[in-house]
């Protein structure tokens, strides 16, 4: 049983990770790619981590707080990598694309 | 809401020598027996209850999983898809949110929420720039942030 949840957290994690990356060959501009990488990568990276933790627990009998904050710290830092990435690409005049509607941010002083 | 905890700690302590076994079973009945007089002798504490408050922050980080979550799926979705029929858009959410610890919170949260990412800080604290990944409807996604996270937020911090 415990097997079949370790598998899934592993397999599920692999292929977010798996997805995100194509989502970042795929997606038009530097904005939308950084989309794929903060949100799915994330999940990925936890979903596996998690599978290794379990892994850990019930086949060798150890408790490893490190892989758990391991997960924290991707939750914690993945998003702000990401604010800055896009606002360090924006500031420094990367286009949008093409296909872009609104841009209210235009017209602000930085 | 620290000084509750502190007091609760401490009681939990006592609560140990008293009954003179000092195992990790007795450490919770302190901790238990601790919670109730701060709840019953709650008037006279500063601030409301702090488990209330615990309460709280486990809704957020709830909230927080269930968006990660959704988000995930739905960019994925999006990876596959063969044709990207997307509007892509950046903008301005207004915040009432007033120290930085709670700004960066909530920019933390949108970047990880369905289709959007937060891109800039106003210089003022007053807004937040987000650019989104599929934007038909600007109000509608202003007011999805403002009803999700920043109540959660402003529940916590308040």
């Amino acid at each position: 049983m415990i097997d079949i949840i370790i598998s899934l957290l592993l397999l599920l994690g692999t292929f977010f990770i798996l997805s995100g990356s194509l989502g970042i060959l795929r997606f038009p501009d530097v904005y939308t790619r950084l989309h794929a990488a903060t949100k799915a990568a994330t999940l990925g990276v936890a979903g596996v981590l998690l599978g290794s933790f379990l892994y850990l627990l019930f086949d060798q009998g150890i408790v490893s707080g490190k892989l758990l904050l391991g997960i924290v710290f991707v939750l914690i830092t993945a998003p702000i990598s990401g604010h800055m990435i896009s606002r360090a690409a924006y500031n420094s005049g990367v286009e949008l694309w093409d296909k872009t509607k609104r841009d209210h941010l235009k017209n602000e002083s930085k | 809401m620290a000084i509750q905890i502190i007091f609760n700690l401490l009681i939990a302590v006592m609560w140990m020598f008293l009954s003179e076994t000092y195992t990790v079973l007795s450490f919770f009945i302190g901790l238990f027996i601790g919670m109730g007089l701060l709840f019953f002798l709650r008037r006279f504490v500063p601030d409301i209850f702090y488990v209330v408050r615990l309460y709280r922050i486990i809704k957020l980080n709830l909230i927080f999983l269930r968006e990660l979550i959704l988000s995930s799926v739905s960019i994925v979705a999006l990876a596959y898809k063969p044709k990207l029929d997307i509007e892509p858009g950046i903008f301005a959410l207004p915040i009432e949110l007033k120290s930085s610890w709670e700004i960066a919170l909530l920019g933390n949260l949108i970047s990880l929420t369905p289709g959007t990412l937060s891109v800039a800080v106003a210089d003022d604290n007053s807004k937040i720039y987000i650019h989104a990944m599929d934007l038909p409807d600007v109000e509608a996604s202003i007011t999805e942030i403002k009803e999700t996270f920043e109540k959660a937020i402003m529940e916590v911090t308040r």
